[in-house]
Formats: structure tokens, sequence, C-alpha cells
């Protein structure tokens, strides 16, 4: 059985925040076709992630169910959905924004935020590994390939780029709780 | 010659060099100059970054295309995300005098300006729009007679608008220089779908995503294919590693043998397996590589 949806909670500042991603607004033109989730291969293994009900529930304003809602992080950004729209609604785009909205709300995956903390301190979201350094050798490569990992002014460079954006407090660790 | 800086991104170097020298090895042979873009970091990976805080993602990616702008290069890229990501952050700073500003401002902080003079590329586009498919077959020196399972990847054609590629839903420009080798490009059920890795899917929801890969890999074993070819290290990863957890997790054994494009051009141009790293998958390769080694005509 399904919740009863209360309008007082919808939040119109939310559903305007979302709109101001490119594409987004089109939302507001959503028929509910189903053409995107029906096309969904993250919604053929698991049902529960449904990005129309999500543009649907952004359209609404539902702020809170929708930041918290762990499904949001599904999403591959394949743009099936997004291609096939016969409305335009930039889907992914819109759910990215949404994403993004979450994580200044301080709602983001620990192993994200892990991600995030690779970046910062290395300026690869992968950085090189031992086994990779043999395998670069083997092949004649250098050990270290000519990125920031070989140039400590240019990590310089990053590490001040995500620290005027803000990025390094986002993905900081949260202090221990007890 | 023509001349490009080498985007190499995260996955490729520091994962599968073996796309990197394979590409060094092909570009070469048809006369495409490529010059390392020292200092490039993370391009930032478009549904993880983008996602976060898209100034982040704006300020990390303008600063990448910057380094190719100061030496007048266009960027040429080996991966569908880092092509996205790149792609999209050029067209939107190129596009919007405001955002090119803000972004500017960030920029001056590490002595860089942002200004719209260079194009980004993905490797498989550009040996089909600016090589072409003819030039290939000219290089082809080993044509290679194996069934291939071709992987386009997401961010390769999608969003359409942006990339300029045709149709999304049934391109064939790969498949065409995937044939270019000798090779017979095998169609598949759900050919056009995704590997699972992308937006921070596989760091998020492992199991998951290895579902959609598995799919995946029913459909091309069900195609009879020798190997899989893609365009993407980030797919390779999910593809190739992805088998491992596969067998791990759910018990089930591919045994697929995945290729980048560089890595079949570079067998047709008659380069070893051991020189293009094909013998350096997660997946044993070893059979396969026996087997290209009689086989190849």
């Amino acid at each position: 059985m399904s919740d009863t949806i209360k309008t007082s909670n919808f939040s119109q500042e939310f559903r305007e925040e979302i709109f101001e991603e490119p594409g987004a607004d089109k939302i507001a033109l959503c028929f509910n076709c189903t053409g995107c989730s029906s096309g969904c291969p993250m919604t053929e293994q698991e049902p529960e992630f449904n990005i129309r009900k999500f543009l649907r529930m952004a359209n609404l304003g539902m702020k809170d169910e929708l930041l918290n809602n762990t499904y949001i992080w599904y999403c591959t950004t394949c743009y099936k959905c997004q291609e096939r729209c016969p409305q335009g609604v930039h889907n992914v785009d819109a759910l990215l924004k949404i994403r993004t909205i979450a994580v200044h709300n301080g709602i983001m995956l620990p192993v994200h935020k892990k991600v995030g903390q690779l970046v910062v301190n290395y300026g690869h979201a992968v950085p090189i590994n031992d086994a990779t350094k043999e395998k670069r050798k083997k092949l004649g490569l250098d050990e270290v390939p000519p990125t920031v990992h070989s140039f400590p002014d240019a990590l310089d460079e990053v590490k001040t780029l995500l620290h005027i954006a803000g990025f390094d407090k986002i993905v900081a660790k949260e202090e221990e709780e007890k | 010659m023509s001349k490009l800086s080498f985007f190499l991104g995260c996955i490729a170097p520091n994962r599968y060099p073996c796309i990197e020298i394979s590409t060094k090895k092909i570009m070469e042979r048809l006369d495409v100059k490529l010059e390392e873009l020292e200092g490039a970091s993370c391009c930032p990976a478009p549904g993880v970054f983008r996602s976060f805080d898209k100034t982040t993602w704006l300020s990390l990616a303008s600063r990448n295309i910057v380094l190719s702008e100061e030496i007048g290069n266009d960027i040429l890229t080996v991966c569908n995300g880092c092509f996205g990501s790149l792609v999209d952050a050029n067209l939107m700073l190129k596009e919007d005098a405001a955002l090119k500003e803000d972004v500017n401002k960030m920029l001056s902080e590490i002595g860089r300006e942002f200004k719209g003079t260079q194009d980004v590329r993905h490797i498989v586009e550009y040996l089909f729009q600016e090589v072409g498919v003819e030039s290939i077959k000219n290089a082809v020196t080993n044509p290679i007679d194996l069934k291939v399972a071709v992987h386009y990847g997401c961010h390769l054609v999608k969003p359409s608008k942006e990339r300029h590629l045709g149709n999304a839903e049934n391109p064939t420009f790969f498949d065409e220089l995937v044939e270019a080798t000798g090779a017979t490009s095998v169609d598949y059920e759900d050919k056009m779908a995704c590997c699972g890795a992308g937006g921070g899917a596989r760091t998020a929801v492992l199991d998951t995503t290895l579902h959609m890969t598995s799919n995946k890999l029913d459909h091309m074993v069900a195609a009879g294919v020798d190997c899989i070819v893609d365009a993407c290290p980030f797919c390779h990863l999910q593809l190739d590693v992805g088998q491992t957890e596969i067998k791990k997790k759910f018990d089930k054994e591919y045994g697929i043998p995945v290729l980048h494009y560089s890595q079949l051009l570079g067998l047709a141009m008659g380069f070893t397996p051991e020189e293009l790293g094909i013998d350096m998958n997660f997946v044993d390769n070893s059979k396969f590589i026996e087997k290209i080694r009689g086989g190849v005509k």
C-alpha cells in the first residue's frame, strides 16, 4: 500500500532549483508515458530504481523523499531515457542535479566520498598502483604516466581548484561518530 | 601530419596501460602525431563528479582542455567517460559566456584561462571521420579473422545532440571500423546496452551493475563471438574485471577476451599480442592469443 502524499511537504524551491538545469524544466511536460523507465537497463535489475517516478516526485517538489532515496545513486547515466523522451526532458541531467542537491545537503554515499578524496589527494579517481607500474614497464612505457602523477605543480593546481570549488570540504571525512 | 594531445584519463594509464601503448602504436602508423598532455588530471568522471558538484567538474575539465589549448592542439581521448566530460564541458563553456567567466575566475587562480579554441575527439569517431575506413583498410597488413561483439558504450554516442554522430539507437560507424580490420561484427541482442559501470553505480552498487554486465555477456555468448571490442577503458574494466567478479560472486564463468579498438587494429597492423598488452587482461586470454597466432591470415 502506498503512503498518502502530503502536499504541505512539497517544496516549490526544490522544484525550481532542479528546473535550473537546462532541459530539466521540461519535466513539467511529462505525461507519464513510461518510455524512460520501461527501457531502463537498471530498472530491469532493480525495479525500485524508477526515473519516471523520481522526476514526477521532482515536479511535485518532494524534496525529503527524493534526496533520501538511496536509489537515486543507481543510475549508470546511459542516457537511453533522455534520448527517447518524447517531451525532450533531460532526464539524466535532472537526476544528476537532484544528486548535486543531495550532496550539498550532506547526503552522499561513503564510497563516493572515498572516490572524491582520491581526486583531492592524487588528481585521479583511479590512481596508479604497483601492479600497473609493472605492466607499464613491460610495455615500454614510463612507470608513472605523464599526468598529475608525474608533475607535483600540476597536482597543486588541481588541489587549488578543488579548494576554491569547496570540493575538498564536500568529501572531507566526517567526524567520527560514537 | 595531424597533431593531437593524448588525454590519458585515469583507467587507461593506471589500470590498462595496454590501451595507452596500443593507441600510440596505431596512431603512429596512421601518421597522426600524439603529444603527451603533461600534468593532465582525471577528466573528471562525468556521472560521478558532475553529480557531486558541477563547479568542481567544470573547473577540472576546463583545466584539462586549457592545457591543450596552450599548445594549440585538439584533444584525443580513448575513453567514453573522458570524451563525455570534456566534450560537454567544452561545449557548455563555448556557448555560455557567463559560465565561462565564472570558470575563468577560478582558472585565474592557477594562472590559466579557457579560450574555447580547441575541440575534443574520441579515437573511434576520429578514426572514422578524419582518417576514414578506407585508409584504415590500407594500413591493415594482417587481416584478422575474428567474430567480434562490438560494444559502443554509452557516452561515445549519447547524448546524441552534442555528439553529432548520427543515430544513437543503431549506429554503424564503429562496426565499420572493426570490419576494416578483416573481423566480422556480429549482431547480438540489445547491442547498445550499457555495460553497467557508469554514473558511480559500479562504486555504489557493484553487484547490481554486475547483473547488467552478465546480461550483456549472455547475449554476446549466444551470438557466438570470439571477443569483445570496446572504445572505453571503464567499459573495458567492467567487462573484463567484471567477469572475474561475476565468477567469484555468481559462480558463472565466461572467459571472453576484451579488447580496446586500438588493440584490434594493432593486431591487424601486425603488432604482436604482447606488444599490445593483450596478455595483460584480468581474464586469462592465453587461448585467444594462441588462436590469433594461428589464425591471423
